[in-house]
């Protein structure tokens, strides 16, 4: 069987290069599994977890702005930030969450309410994958 | 001439400068090792996030973007990048150069720039010649992350797309190799000449998930933080080459001087012996 090759790339470095049979994910329009064959696609991914399915187990990955390129055999997501679900400072995750929901609960400006909100957004999405929430 | 211990004095105060000028040799050799992994590792995402941008770009011609379009130049902003310690060489002194008379010759008044600048050597440097310095950051760390200056980029890229600058250039030490080092400059906003290198790359042609336009609207400005961030990283691993090549010479330096030092030592610790010698064979004359 056919199998898609995935990577995922941030500003960092390099995350994870692999063979996988299924990907789907969150973007902007809606969800999308892809598989092998997929017709060429670019596509802005929302903060949320892109899922990989192959070789009998599947892997998670939390992605915050970030965009998909698809070509028939292969998959790359390009994310300002992309985390395994064992890379993800957990403690961290939560402060943030805690900082955020707070700001938004002092209700500031708009422009700081947008970002507590992509914050949050971003803690959340962590967690979630971390604690295989879905 | 200097006496003895003037000299032993002057032997001992430069050794003790070239342990330090030989260690922080050592440290700015490994932090280079590791600046330059970093930028490595950031060559991936450049090339593909540039690979999809000009296929863009170049493939549907209809596409319209503010970022894409240049438009009326009525202020630009420079973005500067430079250290924020010094020991470097001429490092920040060229960069810092260059972006002065750039701006002396193209502008009459404060009105038509601004800068940014990432670096306290910088940041000081326009202050104290009173420049307007629209947003600075200091403190990067010798290794940063996309996170940490991520605020400053997309700032930056926002006073494009608020009016508030027509055009963006910035300013950094391009990495060639461990011992040269060349000022850069380079246009990231607009970004006009993208359909042009695009046409070339533009093999496949992709299916758009909503619409190019949207897509764009997310991709360009990441495109344009990425371009910044890359001349970062290119810079500090510039920083450290800097800095490493002055130590290396400091270190030579100082090495040439104690060598210099040591034969004067040994020359008037001679002389004083001779003279001694002569005093007493003089004075044994004296007695017989």
């Amino acid at each position: 069987m056919k199998t898609l090759t995935v990577s995922v790339v941030t500003p960092d470095g390099p995350i994870l290069e692999d063979a996988y049979d299924m990907v789907s994910c969150k973007a902007e329009s809606g969800e999308l599994g892809i598989m092998p064959g997929h017709i060429p696609m670019v596509a802005p991914l929302t903060i949320s977890a892109v899922r990989l399915k192959g070789n009998g187990q599947s892997d998670r990955i939390a992605v915050s702005g970030g965009f998909l390129e698809v070509r028939p055999d292969k998959v790359t997501i390009l994310a300002q930030s992309a985390e395994r679900p064992s890379d993800i400072d957990i403690d961290r995750a939560r402060k943030a969450k805690e900082r955020a929901e707070q700001r938004m609960a002092d209700k500031q400006s708009d422009i700081d309410m947008r970002r507590a909100e992509l914050s949050l957004k971003r803690a959340i999405n962590r967690l979630d994958v971390h604690d295989n929430n879905f | 001439m200097a006496s003895l211990r003037d000299i032993k004095g002057r032997i001992n105060s430069t050794k003790k400068t070239k342990q330090i000028t030989k260690a922080m040799e050592m440290v700015s050799a490994s932090k280079l090792n590791r600046a330059e992994q970093n930028a490595r590792s950031f060559v991936p995402y450049s090339e593909k996030i540039q690979e999809v941008v000009t296929g863009i770009a170049a493939g549907g011609g209809t596409v319209k973007h503010p970022m894409l379009e240049s438009r009326e130049v009525k202020r630009t902003g420079y973005v500067v990048i430079t250290s924020d310690r010094g020991l470097a060489g001429a490092y920040n002194s060229s960069v810092l150069r260059r972006v002065y008379q750039e701006i002396k010759q193209n502008h009459s008044s404060t009105d038509e720039y601004t800068l940014i600048t990432l670096g306290r050597v910088g940041r000081d440097f326009f202050r104290n010649r009173n420049m307007p310095i629209d947003k600075e950051v200091t403190g990067i760390s010798d290794q940063p992350d996309f996170a940490d200056i991520s605020t400053i980029t997309s700032e930056t890229v926002q006073l494009y797309t608020d009016g508030k600058i027509d055009q963006l250039y910035m300013y950094y030490n391009h990495y060639v190799s461990a011992i040269t080092q060349e000022v850069t400059e380079k246009k990231v906003l607009p970004l006009t000449n993208l359909g042009e290198q695009g046409k070339a790359a533009a093999s496949s042609s992709y299916e758009y998930e909503p619409s190019q336009e949207e897509i764009l609207e997310v991709l360009l400005p990441q495109y344009a933080e990425s371009l910044i961030y890359g001349a970062l990283l290119d810079g500090k691993a510039s920083e450290h080459a800097a800095r490493m090549t002055a130590m290396k010479s400091a270190t030579d330096n100082a090495d040439d001087l104690i060598g210099d030092l040591s034969l004067s030592y040994n020359r008037a610790r001679q002389a004083a012996i001779t003279q001694e010698i002569t005093e007493i064979v003089g004075g044994a004359a004296a007695l017989e």
